[in-house]
């Protein structure tokens, strides 16, 4: 899955059907979540954002390169980590901001807080709180959509720690045998909070769990936008004309901490320093300005424009109610 | 009017709604070419084919979670959800608890859930302890499902074409021991609303609160106690969550004396809250505080007297019901 890059006078997303419309639309997508988040961690750090607040800044590359090539009737299910992909299927940013002040205005009117964002009319499910919990939820709405007749595919972000839970294993069986169109991206950041991966999981390849079950899988390096695009194509296609299942190990890393009280004394500096390198935005930018889609200047004024927005945001979320109190009893029940 | 098992009228209601609604479909262990393990389902194969009878692998948390997936889809998909028993839907707890009861409320409304989670549930015959156990108030303790246990075959099948049609996730737990039991059932469709409860006996002495199983019991203990000029009320809520609580009140209002009976633990279980409701909403009408029978406070042991010691019979409740008179 992992070629390399070819030295053509071709860009090497030539055979993608990538207008540069939408690759400067993924650029900015991926520039969004990370102003967004950066600004998120401040708004934190001032008590204006409670809870638990997990961060996706290192993995935006594998959220906006899997949600870029999704149709609008297509289904999204992630687990807490879920401010990127929200963002990256064009959730209203003032919406995403004010659900993190647990404000009426927010994305989930301020009853599900960073873990918890849901926007059903963009097929955005949300947003679970328990570790493995979702995947099986996302192979209900692939169930349902095929029941339905409907070509629609579901997608299943989920973190590797959450392959080690039974009801992951369950879902994927029932996945491949009843032929769902569902895609698991298994964002593999190595960690699951402080337990690095060796420590947690049999086996040495990830995607592999995926072998037992005859289920199509592989790896992709989730730090490059195109190559998550690439692969999520094939798998689309896979689950869209054929109604297969495809369990996709993205490999990418988290800057910060697990959440936002997270001492981080499980890695080194370096190893950060070492992924920061790689930084999925910086080098798909020089990548376009490279290939003369953009240019610096561009950028900056791109970044400007972002900052603006998610300042804009910032000021909206905090200038909006909290929730009425008479909601308190509001949608337990249909 | 027919007169049918409460398998029957079990397996006439999920017939009659997968017939009405195409969105329908039933999945769980053994409920297509099985038939069902207590054979609820038979013939439901045959007529809808696999598409909408489906055999699941033993795997109660991943078909509970895909089934709720599909629910909360909103694109028309009710799923029926068959446990084989409400003790292996333990495994699925996670799903019930922390996925379907939560998508609505944490979305601020987006989601519905219209989903059942059916099968038996409570003690049998000589099952031990691990096949035995009544969880109902586990179910009811929960904000966001709906929790039914019917009591005759004419109650199963309204109550259960309600749950069908309900857009929340309805919890609805049927007995073992009694899908073999007969009544009456119209040929013609009617509903069962969820939280109407019903008076399946009346009196003016006492009250007892008894649902599934322990209705017979009840009616048992009232039937004895008649001989001896006591004249009791039999309440069944039908559904747990939401409870008919004015039915229950107005009964109390009454007979000033109230019993209730269930196979479930004593400890925090549905009986506890009624109790609790009773005594602070119709304190003034109590002539003795309400007494409670239930399962002993034990894993269910194996060996026949050791069992029958554990539930509740006719004789416990009669004994309770003088209690609840000052009479001996
Ligand atoms: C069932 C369950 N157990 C434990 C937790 C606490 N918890 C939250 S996130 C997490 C680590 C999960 O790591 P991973 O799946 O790799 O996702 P990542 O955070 O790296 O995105 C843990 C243990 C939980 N939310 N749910
Ligand atoms: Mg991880």
């Amino acid at each position: 899955m992992k070629e390399e890059k070819k030295k053509t006078t071709l860009p090497r997303w030539s055979d993608l059907n990538l207008s540069n419309e939408k690759l400067i639309k993924m650029y900015r997508d991926m520039l969004l979540i990370r102003r967004f988040e950066e600004r998120a961690a401040q708004e934190y750090g001032k008590g204006k954002i409670g809870g638990f607040c997990h961060l996706y800044i290192g993995q935006e590359a594998t959220g906006v390169g899997a949600i870029a090539p999704l149709r609008e009737d297509d289904f999204i299910y992630t687990a807490y980590r879920d401010h990127g992909q929200a963002l990256a299927r064009g959730m209203d940013t003032n919406g995403c901001m004010a659900e993190l002040f647990g404000k009426v205005t927010g994305v989930s009117k301020g009853m599900g807080g960073s873990m918890h964002f849901y926007d059903l009319s963009k097929g955005f499910m949300g947003g679970w709180g328990i570790v493995g919990g979702h995947p099986p939820l996302a192979a209900g709405s692939a169930f349902a959509t095929k029941y339905q007749g409907r070509d629609s595919v579901t997608i299943c972000f989920m973190g590797e720690a959450s392959t080690n839970q039974g009801v992951f294993h369950e879902t994927l069986n029932m996945a491949q045998l009843w032929k769902l169109p569902v895609i698991f991206i298994c964002e593999n950041n190595g960690y699951g909070m402080g337990t690095a991966i060796s420590r947690a999981m049999a086996g040495e390849e990830l995607f592999d769990k995926a072998a037992g079950y005859e289920m199509a899988r592989g790896a992709v390096n989730g730090m490059d936008v195109i190559e998550m695009y690439r692969e999520m194509t094939i798998a689309i296609e896979r689950a869209r004309k054929e109604n297969l299942p495809t369990f996709l190990e993205a490999r990418t890393y988290r800057f910060r901490g697990h959440s936002m009280s997270d001492p981080g004394q499980y890695r080194t500096k370096e190893e950060i320093e070492e992924y920061k390198k790689r930084d999925p935005i910086e080098t798909f930018g020089k990548e376009l300005v490279a290939e003369g889609i953009l240019k610096q200047s561009d950028i900056e004024l791109m970044d400007e424009a972002i900052k603006k927005e998610v300042q804009e945001a910032v000021e909206f979320a905090d200038a909006s109610p909290q929730p009425p109190i008479e909601v308190l009893y509001d949608n337990i029940y249909a | 009017m027919a007169v049918l098992q409460i398998r029957e009228a079990i397996n006439q209601a999920i017939d009659e709604e997968m017939a009405r609604d195409t969105g329908v479909f039933i999945m769980g262990e053994e409920v297509a070419q099985y038939n069902g393990a207590y054979k609820v389902t038979q013939g439901l194969w045959k007529k809808y084919g696999d598409k909408r009878v489906i055999d699941t692998p033993i795997t109660e948390a991943g078909f509970a979670g895909i089934g709720i997936g599909a629910a909360m889809t909103g694109i028309g998909v009710r799923p029926i959800v068959e446990m084989m028993t409400w003790n292996f839907a333990i495994l699925a707890f996670d799903q019930i608890i922390n996925h379907a009861a939560k998508a609505r409320y944490m979305s601020a409304g987006q989601f519905k859930v219209p989903i059942v989670f059916r099968g038996p549930n409570g003690p049998a015959h000589m099952l031990s302890a691990q096949h035995s156990q009544a969880l109902e108030s586990m179910m009811a303790h929960v904000p966001g499902l709906i929790v039914m246990t019917p009591s005759t075959p004419y109650d199963a099948k309204g109550m259960l074409k309600s749950a069908i049609r309900d857009d929340n996730p309805v919890i609805f737990m049927e007995s073992e021991l009694m899908y073999g039991i007969k009544g009456e059932v119209p040929d013609e469709e009617y509903l069962v609303p969820i939280g109407k409860g019903d008076i399946k006996r009346e009196g003016t002495d006492v009250t007892i609160i008894a649902w599934t199983k322990m209705v017979a019991v009840a009616l048992k203990a009232a039937d004895e106690l008649q001989k001896e000029g006591i004249n009791v009320e039999v309440i069944d809520p039908r559904t747990l969550r939401p409870l008919d609580e004015d039915l229950i009140l107005e009964s109390i209002r009454k007979t000033n004396r109230c019993v209730i009976v269930e196979d479930s633990w004593p400890y925090a279980s549905v009986g506890t809250e009624i109790a609790h409701r009773i005594h602070t909403k119709a304190f003034d009408y109590l002539d003795a505080p309400v007494e409670k029978i239930n399962s002993a406070d034990i894993p269910m042991p194996y060996a026949e007297n050791l069992e029958h010691e554990a539930l509740p019979s006719p004789e416990k409740v009669i004994a309770a019901v003088k209690k609840v008179l000052y009479r001996k």
